[in-house]
């Protein structure tokens, strides 16, 4: 292994150097000039995002336990703009007097869970998975109560401990089964080997599915993420609920056509029924929610059961919509936390019945929540329409009676969730109100975050090279 | 040759339409006439470029005009041939069309420039002009289908909001809705026309569809079987596309619309009710004319018996009607039927397409001697401050210019020789003289017919009774007499462009002679006509009153329009809203409506009922979760194996 085959690493070194400058700069300097650490975060992390879009190779690493591939390189640069609209929005947090000591803390845990899914995300060997799986969880858990004075906060860190210490549990034991089974724990060995499907097998197969399907918040294993959203941060809650999901719905949909691809007769009906749930259940829950972080939670619940549609057909046009709708939902969902946690940051308002009467206070931050939702629901032309319309299409392409019926559930749930998305919008735009919000002026980074969101939902839907490239690189991975 | 350059043609318009439309009040009134009139005079200029460079430069190939792709933009697509593109195609007569839409809309707008001083929309009038101007010249250079029915519903928007312009007065609402739904109900055929031909064909581009061999036949297989009502699917695809260019060109029965729509100011009519707009229907049947001739000559005796009936229907009720711009709405609607009549009776072979040509001629001849007919009567309007032609008479001595013009106008369309319309109508009469009898009889009475009311309104107005003026008419200010002079200089000497040369089905020039065995007997029958209402309306006389008596069961019936807009509001009214949508309504809330809120309750129950789940208490999630991951292994081991 020479130097350069470190550059294949590029996205994971650039973002280890950052974290490593932000501990300098914290260790360096002063009490009374800590201020300038989270603006120059910000910034680096910015250039790591610029880095990550220039041309690299492609190869592996370490014996074929870290692969670095096109549409790998695709989904790390997806979560760079996610993380940044993040950090965007996080900012105003600082000023508080309460965070002002634990700034560069949030940079390092984020960025330390940043490099696990990039390690999970890169995975070639389920160690390797593995590592970068608790890399990126357990330090979520700190994040989740970065706001140690409340309770909530607090709750919702250990809460999300418990439940991802029970769910690496599961995990890890259906991958020992699955080294039980065949003597190789690498991706690699295990789609070539030839091997009889044994009962060992399939109780591997779902032991990993049900701790994906934990970091997915799948039905019935969702549980833990309405109260851990509610409970964090708002911009922890986003980045909960968009970049972790991302990453862990891209590794999954790449274990599961490649080490499982010969289950497919498994996991497909195991993901039809657990689709179907957790697109209801999702879907009824938010229905009744009136705090809107909690909406946005169960209304991404039901996100991640849409998300399944694209993974089930199993082929390399699935994928690319799964790779596609990350996208999508990164600009969507973040443009919605954005608006909401600009709110909640100025005014300490979080429920819905709070917007009523916005639009006359403050239009452009009701007209970007407006677009957000749209976007969320699947109203063209914003993004969110052409993400669910080709999830939709690679469920149908499939062509079998089930999953015509299974597309026909997923439409009837888009209109559940038409009724919940517009509920904030009605109460922006027609609930009457004597005592709207009051105007107020939003500062500039989440502003910039909201811009670069609405743009994204905007572009993403139009620029039709966007999803042929991801298809294009979709192509190729071992088992299509 | 480039011709990429074309494309300014197109956008200029379009850029301002979006500047003065965006900037709207914060614009001075001065500056949004100028920039509109700056705008479409360089799309003028570039037009007038272009027809030089095309028809004497680089256009002829192999002594035929060729169709030239100057840009393509590929928008939509759906398979490999079948792609909606954008793009400028240039051949003759789209290159006729750039020449006759520009110069008309570049008279109309300094015309505007008087016309419409002092009104309150101002810079939005001039908007839509300009948004109008984009989207007729974008039709007009559509390089298929698609794009040409993109531009073609453009126009009508446009059409739209002009005739509406007036948004006070109900009548101006009322027709303007009236002008659009009628014209989008026949654009619902002309869509489904289009599927059908694209569906058959698999491509839009009109090059490939009306490519043709070279024993005479079309390159594109068409779906020419019999196959339904004894017509084939490429017949019925065009009838249905004529069925949008007769709504647009205002066609009976789709008619209804055209003299309604002269509530828009009048240099709208003008522009968009008299030289542009209506006359899309015929260029939409002369750029899919080789499919019509060769593929689908059903759909074209169709066009031909429409363009018939409507001319010599439309010139009844001209003689009988008293608003000035409703004659010349009859008129124009007459004149087109004579347009399409000619494309009716004309084929695609040489030697026997002069219809197509003399087709193009009288569409050219007739924008520019129509426009200035109504701007002429817009002259009129804004001295008399009426539409009604009972309150003008005498009016020459007050207003030289505009009687002048108005003459020359006059004698234009009444086909008095050596001025333009004589010599395109002569080429329409010919070619249907040579090729069907019944339509050639027809087509001459309306000659007659066109002479007899064109000179009532003519005499009535400028001579006839001295009427008694409230304000002393006077003659309109210089912004609006110019493009008179203008226009009126292409009324006279349109007629000598040799368009035999330029404009054929196929491209390429044929010799044509003038057929004097023709021409004298129509123009005695034209004189005829004037000398009639010379002896009626020349002085105040009291023949017109007893004529309308003695005849007064006919008169009347022509005078409502045959009752054809009565027997519209019946069906709609009467049927349509009566009967049918009634029942639909019921259906809609008490079936439609009561099973959505059967969903609705049933959802709201289940969500209310399922809400125990969410307890917060880890431990209880934990026991789920392991449910979960053990119901499956469960059901995928022991049911599913």
């Amino acid at each position: 292994m020479n130097l350069q085959s470190f550059l294949l690493m590029r996205h994971e070194l650039v973002l280890i150097a950052i974290t490593l400058i932000v501990l300098i700069a914290e260790l360096a300097t002063s009490d009374s000039r800590k201020s300038i650490i989270a603006p120059l975060a910000l910034c680096l992390f910015a250039v790591h995002t610029i880095i990550g879009f220039l041309p690299m190779e492609y190869g592996s690493l370490f014996g074929g336990m870290f692969n670095s591939t096109p549409i790998n390189g695709m989904v790390k640069n997806i979560l760079n703009i996610g993380v940044l609209i993040v950090l965007l929005q996080a900012q105003k947090m600082f000023d508080s007097e309460i965070n002002r000591g634990k700034v560069s803390e949030y940079f390092i845990v984020l960025f330390s869970t940043l490099i696990g899914m990039f390690y999970m995300v890169s995975a070639g060997d389920f160690l390797m998975f593995y590592i970068g799986l608790e890399i990126a969880t357990i330090p979520l858990a700190a994040l989740a109560a970065f706001n140690r004075g409340e309770n909530k906060s607090a709750e919702a860190g250990i809460k999300l401990l418990l439940s991802s210490a029970l769910s690496s549990g599961v995990l890890l034991y259906g991958l020992s089964m699955l080294y039980a089974a065949n003597g190789s724990l690498f991706f690699d060995a295990l789609i070539h080997g030839n091997y009889e499907i044994t009962h060992l097998h399939t109780l591997a197969l779902i032991f990993f599915f049900a701790g994906m399907a934990f970091k997915l918040s799948l039905v019935p294993f969702h549980l833990w993420a309405a109260d851990v959203y509610e409970g964090a941060p708002v911009n922890v809650t986003s980045y909960l609920s968009v970049i972790s999901k991302g990453a862990a719905a891209f590794i999954f949909t790449v274990v599961l056509y490649t080490v499982f691809h010969n289950y497919a007769d498994k996991w497909q009906p195991m993901m039809y029924i657990i689709a179907i749930l957790t697109m209801i259940v999702g879907n009824l829950f938010a229905l009744r929610q009136n705090n809107l972080k909690r909406f946005l939670a169960f209304s991404s619940i039901a996100q991640a059961g849409f998300l399944l549609l694209g993974i089930i057909s199993g082929t390399a046009m699935g994928m690319a919509t799964v790779v596609y709708y990350i996208l999508v939902y990164v600009f969507s969902n973040l443009a919605a936390f954005g608006v909401i946690s600009i709110i909640e940051m100025h005014t300490g308002k979080t429920t819905i019945s709070d917007l009523n009467g916005m639009y006359r206070t403050n239009p452009k931050l009701s007209l970007a929540l407006m677009l957000a939702l749209f976007s969320l629901a699947g109203i063209p032309p914003v993004a969110g329409f052409f993400g669910k319309f080709f999830l939709f299409t690679a469920a149908a392409s499939v062509g079998t009676t089930a999953n015509y019926i299974l597309v026909l559930i997923a439409l009837l749930n888009t209109i559940i969730s038409l009724y919940y998305y517009l509920m904030p919008v009605k109460a922006m735009f027609i609930n009457k109100n004597d005592s709207p919000i009051a105007y107020f002026k939003s500062d500039v980074y989440a502003k910039i975050g909201l811009a670069i969101s609405l743009t994204g939902m905007v572009v993403v839907g139009f620029a039709s090279p966007i999803f042929e490239n991801i298809l294009a690189a979709c192509f190729g991975i071992v088992g299509l | 040759m480039d011709w990429t350059y074309t494309l300014a043609i197109i956008l200029l318009p379009l850029a301002t339409f979006l500047t003065i439309g965006l900037l709207d009040k914060s614009m001075p009134n001065k500056l949004a006439g100028v920039l509109g009139t700056a705008s479409i005079g360089t799309a003028f200029l570039l037009s007038c470029y272009t027809a030089y460079q095309y028809f004497f430069v680089h256009g002829m190939v192999d002594g035929a005009y060729q169709k030239i792709v100057a840009f393509n933009m590929e928008w939509l697509r759906f398979t490999d041939t079948l792609h909606i593109d954008l793009g400028v195609i240039l051949d003759p007569i789209s290159v006729m069309m750039l020449m006759v839409v520009t110069t008309v809309s570049l008279m109309v707008h300094i015309y505007s420039n008087g016309y419409m001083h002092g009104e309150r929309g101002f810079n939005k009038f001039f908007s839509f002009l300009s948004l109008f101007s984009f989207s007729m010249l974008g039709l007009v250079v559509a390089t298929n289908l698609f794009q040409m029915y993109i531009f073609w519903e453009l126009v009508g928007v446009s059409s739209f909001l002009l005739i509406g312009y007036y948004y006070e007065k109900p009548s101006a609402v009322a027709a303007s809705k009236k002008a659009f739904i009628t014209t989008r109900f026949a654009d619902l055929g002309f869509l489904i026309g289009i599927l059908l031909l694209s569906w058959y064909t698999g491509t839009f581009d009109f090059t490939e569809l009306t490519q043709t061999t070279a024993i005479g036949g079309l390159a594109m297989a068409m779906p020419m079987g019999t196959s339904f009502l004894g017509l084939s699917i490429v017949s019925w695809a065009l009838i249905l596309i004529f069925m949008g260019g007769a709504g647009k060109s205002a066609m009976f029965p789709l008619h209804i619309w055209l003299p309604d729509a002269m509530e828009g100011p009048t240099p709208v009519s003008a522009l968009i009710h008299a030289a542009t707009m209506v006359v899309a229907g015929v260029y939409l049947v002369a750029r899919l004319f080789p499919i019509y001739a060769i593929a689908a000559p059903d759909a074209l005796t169709v066009v031909m018996w429409v363009g018939a009936i409507s001319s010599l229907f439309a010139a009844i009720i001209a003689c009988t009607q008293y608003d000035i711009k409703r004659v010349l709405a009859f008129s124009t609607m007459s004149q087109i039927g004579y347009m399409m009549l000619a494309l009716g009776v004309s084929q695609y072979s040489e030697g026997s397409n002069l219809g197509f040509t003399a087709s193009m001629f009288h569409l050219t001849t007739h924008a520019m001697f129509k426009a200035l007919l109504f701007l002429g009567a817009g002259s009129i309007i804004h001295a008399v401050h009426s539409n009604s032609m009972l309150d003008m008479g005498g009016l020459r001595k007050y207003m030289p210019i505009t009687f002048v013009t108005f003459g020359i106008a006059w004698l234009a369309i009444c086909g008095f020789p050596g001025l333009s319309g004589f010599f395109s109508k002569d080429e329409i009469l010919v070619a249907a003289m040579q090729h069907n009898t019944p339509v050639f009889i027809i087509a001459v009475i309306v000659a007659g017919l066109t002479a007899f009311y064109m000179s009532r309104l003519f005499f009535s107005v400028f001579f006839g009774k001295n009427t008694h003026y409230h304000h002393t008419p006077h003659e309109s200010p210089k912004t609006m007499t110019i493009p008179l002079m203008i226009l009126a200089f292409f009324a006279v000497f349109a007629g000598y462009i040799p368009f035999n040369e330029f404009v054929t089905s196929t491209g390429e020039p044929f010799h044509s002679h003038f057929h004097w065995n023709v021409a004298i007997p129509v123009t005695l029958i034209a004189f005829i006509g004037m000398g009639i209402a010379f002896v009626l309306y020349y002085k105040e006389s009291e023949i017109p009153t007893k004529v309308t008596k003695a005849l007064s069961w006919v008169y009347t019936t022509i005078f409502h329009k045959f009752y054809i807009d009565e027997i519209y509001l019946f069906v709609t009214k009467k049927i349509l809203f009566g009967i049918v949508a009634r029942f639909i309504a019921w259906f809609d809330r008490h079936v439609i409506d009561a099973t959505m809120n059967g969903f609705a309750i049933v959802t709201n129950y289940v969500s209310v009922s399922i809400k125990g789940l969410q307890s917060g208490q880890i431990q209880k999630y934990g026991l789920i979760f392991l449910s979960g991951a053990i119901f499956f292994a469960l059901v995928f081991i022991y049911l599913f194996v």
